[in-house]
């Protein structure tokens, strides 16, 4: 039960690296790796000072619209006459955002939800393991869905709803690695010194059950981030005229018959980011396995 | 007998599961800011008579014991009460929009599992630049928002080509694009499993074995190697489903198709919590018989799985 | 007898990895001739299972075969296509593995495995199959074959399991049976039956090429003997010749490592000189008690794993604890450690109560007991690197650089040098490793050492230093040794008292000496007539086999 539990960990990227499966397991193609970080060091600037690339993602004008890509408009214009790519890039910064909160959300409350469980006795234990199932027996966006109905639409309410679904990933993936320290050939060892039980948490549990969580996180946050684009799709997210991405291409929508530019490059911003996540996890994944496994 | 033991475990498990994710939902209602009478009615006719029909529903009157074990006795009766918005029994209104949903996602799945078995069978052990192909190509479907595949693929083949229909409608031709559509990423992550798999299997001693026979390579893959790859691929099979009814709720956006996606962001919008509940409650519970199912197949598959209640 | 069955010269293979090219195999020659058994012996990354592959054209997907002469039945192996490899295959020649658990299909059941080649090559009609299958586990001696081969591979014993794999390997009828380790992963009694089946396909007529590290199974079944190391052949004869009179240095260091009866007292490890050089003597001092155990029962859900066990252990005594899996013995181990508590019964340490008590009321005395595993890497932080490790078992308080002068001393002391101090233990190899663990458990200067299996996993010259290094350290610090081993000569070379346990209870206990050279209980009996030992057994009258080649 418990392989079957670890891999049917929600979520493509989650599910792979808890099935420790996905990753190419011989060699990684560096010039991939370095694209990946170079556009990902590109996203970061676009999310901190946006103001530095791209122009105002707001301006309009009304003589210019759905105008094809060129040289004054490198990603053309939409139904407004608004800059594509001006949007683009001050998009990032609400994309992500939403990305990175709900992540750190979700790997905290998981982490420490799994460390307790792990260390717990067996009924506490398996009162929480079951809840992170029941939790996990929601799909991703229905579950975001059903908070949004409650809550109403908005950046906040985006970052809490994938912040809970995606929060059972880390716990379970948290509680196993913790039981699997908890019985291993070092903490045995540890005690055979007269080590405490807070000694042995603080030294050898933790350390070794945080270990894995960065990389997860890396690869949720891409998971992340696509939820958010497609929840905002709906129209659940940052509300209009906000650039985020999901958004964007929810209005470039209506006019895909004559200006594809304004719908698909959006999503394409949102494609790449989580590929670069993606690329990069995997090669921290590889190299925590190479280090430990 | 001990295979009946596993059974029976797994569905108690099962059984549990599904009592928690009724309870959380339930949960959620009730702790959900505002007045629950008012969250719903969401943005339906509000008059007080609706209000009284809404409190003896819910058993609003009753103390919180009673209102939350007949909730749980209704939901166990398959009662998924009444939405006060379109006036109508929540069940009616899914009943009428889930053949089109179940119709894509079954149609959905059948591709996304032939496609990557296709590739994975195609490409595990082969040369390392068809494999790194499609591992990149796997990478970026995975990666691609549902809805951007959507409207790429709405862009090319009906507005450019004119092959399908644009939106809406039954007929077969207006299912292709939007099952392609869900299909996608669900091959990407399968054929990834299922390749990694082979390639784990092709490298194990009772492979040497096999060869060590004088067997052709293609019946050590199709008699060995794909039943070893297809367990870590059941494990999936409950993530399957879940991906599958999330990503109906995108694509029948997308291509405008009725079902019960729109139904959901219908009530979404406007707050209709009585229909929000049930699909919520219906998924989770989808999710847990088809895990269940996969888990109970793992026994059939794996042998060694029916000796040990573990 | 024109033509061997197998001639093979000048053989290369080398794996191409991403990071440099590994050869494996260097100019390897030999001959298999119908009828004889021949063995290739040496010790991990010798080459020889690579050597044996190559004769199937399985050596690998990265290894590039290179040979003056490859003939397989007077036939050019090199000329092969696919095609005639998988004729080859099966048919020419059958291959063994070791540990059939994982070496026949787990998901298939145990006739679908053996009638396979049947199948491949169209020997048998498919409705037909049934049939000889149950005729091929008959013939290697399953009991119930009908019932066996409807079975799968887990249901089965390990014996059973190894023995349905022999007769895979024979179904296509093979000119050649290649046995690859074929009877490592076994409890010895059970090796021993499986050692008679291969003698009798052997005295029936059978060719066999057998790998193992082994020294005293090859002593049981080859004629003739080569011994590997790196790649290359050392040293070559009938197997009398080698085992008895070896030439080279190599065959030799081999043979002195093997731990048995006659090696007690003696030095196991090289450097290999005309006086054998003596152990220092632990002295063993009876009147006082380190650990004491007494009617103790551990039982899982009814299951009694241990069953009224009890012993005592004097200080600097060696108790050896043998017998096969599932005995129980590990699990004493960790009552004694006090990772398990008992159903039943008590551990006293030092005189004090150790069983039924907190940690917390064990911990003042916890540092005085120590325990080494037969898998150090898992009882080693993996974050941790050597300096850590080790330190983790000094007393606490010290500055760091004492800390790393006690590190350094206690390496010295396993033999291993401060080079090591900031290297992970993946990086190390098994010798340095459970040295490592060696020198972190005798840190403390406990009164007892718990020893579960530390020398298994280990190659026999590298158990030989293991083994030497434990002597020294039980006379130098007077701690007394629990050694719970499977192998009977390990015991026999090191303990001073040995119990026997079997499904649970001490069969049996006493002296070394007594205990294993006069038996009383059937099941010891059984178990020390079952261990093949380095004098070769004369070879029954069968098909003659022409002497030693020049």
């Amino acid at each position: 039960m418990t392989t079957t539990q670890a891999t049917r960990t929600a979520g493509s990227g989650l599910a792979a690296v808890a099935a420790g499966t996905g990753a190419p397991r011989r060699r990684t193609v560096r010039p991939g790796l370095a694209a990946a970080l170079g556009f990902l060091a590109l996203t970061a600037l676009a999310v901190l000072w946006p103001g530095l690339l791209a122009g105002d993602p707001l301006a309009a004008d009304p003589l210019g619209v759905l105008r094809p890509p060129s040289a004054g408009h490198w990603f053309g214009t939409d139904h407004l006459g608004r800059d594509v790519l001006d949007r683009v890039v001050h998009g990032a910064r609400h994309s992500l955002t939403i990305g990175i909160a709900a992540t750190l959300l979700a790997a905290g409350a998981g982490v420490l939800l799994g460390v307790l469980a792990g260390m717990a006795h067996r009924l506490a234990d398996e009162a929480l393991a079951r809840s992170f199932d029941a939790l996990s027996a929601f799909p991703l966006l229905l579950l975001a869905l059903l908070f949004i109905a409650l809550a109403g639409p908005g950046t906040v309410s985006l970052i809490i709803a994938i912040g809970i679904a995606t929060m059972p990933h880390y716990a379970r993936l948290v509680r196993a690695q913790t039981l699997v320290v908890r019985r291993s050939g070092y903490v045995e060892q540890a005690v055979s010194f007269g080590a405490s039980r807070a000694r042995l948490v603080a030294r050898h549990v933790l350390p070794n059950v945080l270990g894995p969580v960065p990389v997860l996180a890396v690869i949720g946050l891409g998971e992340a981030i696509l939820a958010a684009a497609g929840l905002s799709f709906l129209g659940m997210g940052p509300q209009p005229p906000a650039p985020e991405w999901g958004a964007m291409l929810a209005e470039g929508r209506n006019y895909l018959r004559v200006a594809w530019w304004a719908a698909i490059l959006p999503g394409v911003a949102v494609t790449l980011t989580v590929v670069s996540l993606t690329v990069l996890g995997r090669r921290l994944q590889q190299r925590f396995e190479g280090r430990h496994a | 007998m001990i295979l009946v033991r596993a059974v029976a475990r797994r569905l108690a498990t099962a059984a549990v599961v599904l009592w928690a994710a009724a309870t959380a939902a339930y949960l959620a209602l009730l702790l959900a800011p505002g007045d629950t009478v008012d969250n719903i009615i969401g943005d339906g006719p509000d008059t007080p008579v609706i209000r009284a029909q809404i409190i003896a529903e819910w058993r609003l009157d009753r103390p919180e014991v009673v209102q939350y074990l007949d909730y749980l006795r209704r939901a166990l009766l398959g009662d998924l009460g009444r939405s006060y918005l379109l006036q109508r029994p929540v069940g009616d209104v899914l009943g009428e929009h889930l053949p089109a949903t179940v119709t894509l996602a079954v149609a959905a799945a059948l591709i996304g599992v032939v496609l990557a078995l296709v590739v994975a069978l195609l490409t595990a052990g082969r040369r390392p630049l068809l494999r790194r192909g499609a591992s990149a190509g796997e990478l970026v479907l995975v990666s691609t928002p549902g809805f951007l595949i959507g409207i790429v693929l709405l862009n090319v083949f009906s507005f450019q080509l004119g092959w399908f229909p644009v939106a809406g409608g039954q007929s077969v031709a207006a299912l292709v694009l939007p099952a392609v559509t869900l299909a996608l990423p669900i091959a990407g992550v399968l054929a990834q499993v299922l390749r990694d798999g082979l390639e784990r299997a092709l490298e194990e001693p009772f492979v040497v074995t096999a060869r060590s026979r004088g067997i052709r390579e293609r019946a050590v893959v199709a008699r060995h190697a794909l039943r070893h790859a297809l367990l870590p691929a059941i494990t999936l099979v409950g993530w399957l489903s879940g991906i599958l009814l999330g990503g109906t709720v995108i694509t029948e956006q997308v291509f405008g198709r009725p079902g019960l996606g729109q139904v959901t962001l219908q009530a979404v919008t406007a707050g209709d919590m009585p229909v929000v509940l049930a699909v919520v409650l219906l998924s989770a519970a989808v999710y847990v018989a088809v895990s269940t199912l996969a888990d109970l197949s793992y026994l059939l598959v794996d042998p060694r799985l029916r000796r040990s209640g573990t | 007898m024109a033509t061997p069955l197998v001639r093979v010269e000048d053989l290369h293979v080398t794996f191409h990895t991403p990071r440099r090219d590994v050869a494996a195999v260097r100019g390897v020659g030999f001959e298999i001739r119908r009828g004889e058994c021949l063995a290739l012996v040496g010790e991990s990354g010798s080459g020889k299972s690579v050597t044996a592959r190559t004769l199937v054209g399985l050596a690998g997907p990265h290894a590039r075969v290179r040979a003056g002469t490859l003939q397989l039945d007077g036939r050019d192996a090199q000329a092969f296509t696919p095609g005639d490899w998988r004729r080859v295959r099966g048919r020419f020649a059958g291959l063994v593995l070791q540990d059939a658990l994982v070496s026949l299909d787990p998901l298939r059941t145990v006739g679908d495995e053996v009638g396979e080649v049947l199948g491949a090559h169209g020997l048998v009609a498919a409705r037909q199959r049934p049939e000889r299958v149950r005729g091929l586990l008959e013939r290697v001696h399953v009991p119930e074959p009908a019932r066996r081969a409807r079975q799968h591979p887990h249901q089965l014993s390990g014996g059973l399991r190894q023995r349905a794999l022999i007769a895979s390997a024979l179904a296509g009828e093979p000119s050649l049976l290649i046995a690859d380790e074929p009877t490592t992963a076994l409890d010895v009694t059970v090796q021993a039956q499986l050692l008679r089946l291969l003698g009798e396909l052997r005295d029936a007529g059978a060719t066999l090429l057998l790998i193992s590290h082994d020294l005293a199974v090859v002593a049981q079944l080859a004629d003739r003997v080569l011994v590997m190391r790196d790649g290359v052949v050392v040293e070559s004869g009938a197997t009398a010749q080698v085992l008895g009179e070896p030439q080279h240095p190599y065959t030799r260091l081999l043979l002195a490592a093997v731990p048995s009866a006659s090696s007690r007292g003696r030095r196991l490890s090289a450097p290999v000189t005309a006086v054998p050089r003596t152990l220092p003597v632990a002295e063993v001092d009876p009147s006082v008690t380190v650990a004491a155990v007494s009617g103790l029962h551990k039982a899982y859900g009814g299951h009694e794993v241990v069953r009224d066990v009890g012993f005592r252990i004097a200080r600097g005594e060696t108790l050896g604890l043998v017998g096969e899996s599932g005995s129980g013995k590990t699990t004493v181990a960790q009552l004694l450690f006090g990772t398990l508590a008992p159903t039943a019964g008590q551990v006293l340490f030092e005189g004090v109560p150790w069983s039924g008590v907190s940690e917390r009321s064990r911990r003042p005395l916890r540092r005085r007991m120590q325990l080494i595993s037969q898998d150090p890497l898992g009882s080693f932080d993996p974050r941790y690197p050597v300096e850590r490790i080790v330190a983790e078992a000094l007393e606490p308080g010290l500055d760091r650089r004492a800390r790393r002068g006690r590190v350094v001393e206690l390496l010295d002391r396993v033999g291993l040098g401060a080079d090591l101090l900031d290297r992970y233990p993946r990086q190390l190899s098994g010798g340095q490793r459970q040295r490592v663990a060696i020198a972190r458990a005798v840190a403390p200067r406990p009164s007892l050492l718990i020893c579960d299996e530390p020398v298994s996993a280990l190659d026999v010259s590298v158990q030989a230093q293991v083994l030497d290094l434990l002597a020294d350290i039980r006379a130098q610090d007077g701690t007394a040794l629990l050694f719970i081993s499977h192998d009977l000569g390990v015991v026999h070379h090191l303990a001073d008292r040995v119990l026997v346990m079997h499904d649970g209870r001490v069969v049996e206990q006493g002296p070394v000496g007594d205990v294993f050279t006069l038996p009383r209980h059937p099941y010891t009996r059984g178990l020390v007539d079952a261990l093949p030992t380095l004098s070769a057994r004369p070879r029954p009258p069968g098909p003659t086999v022409p002497g030693r080649r020049p």
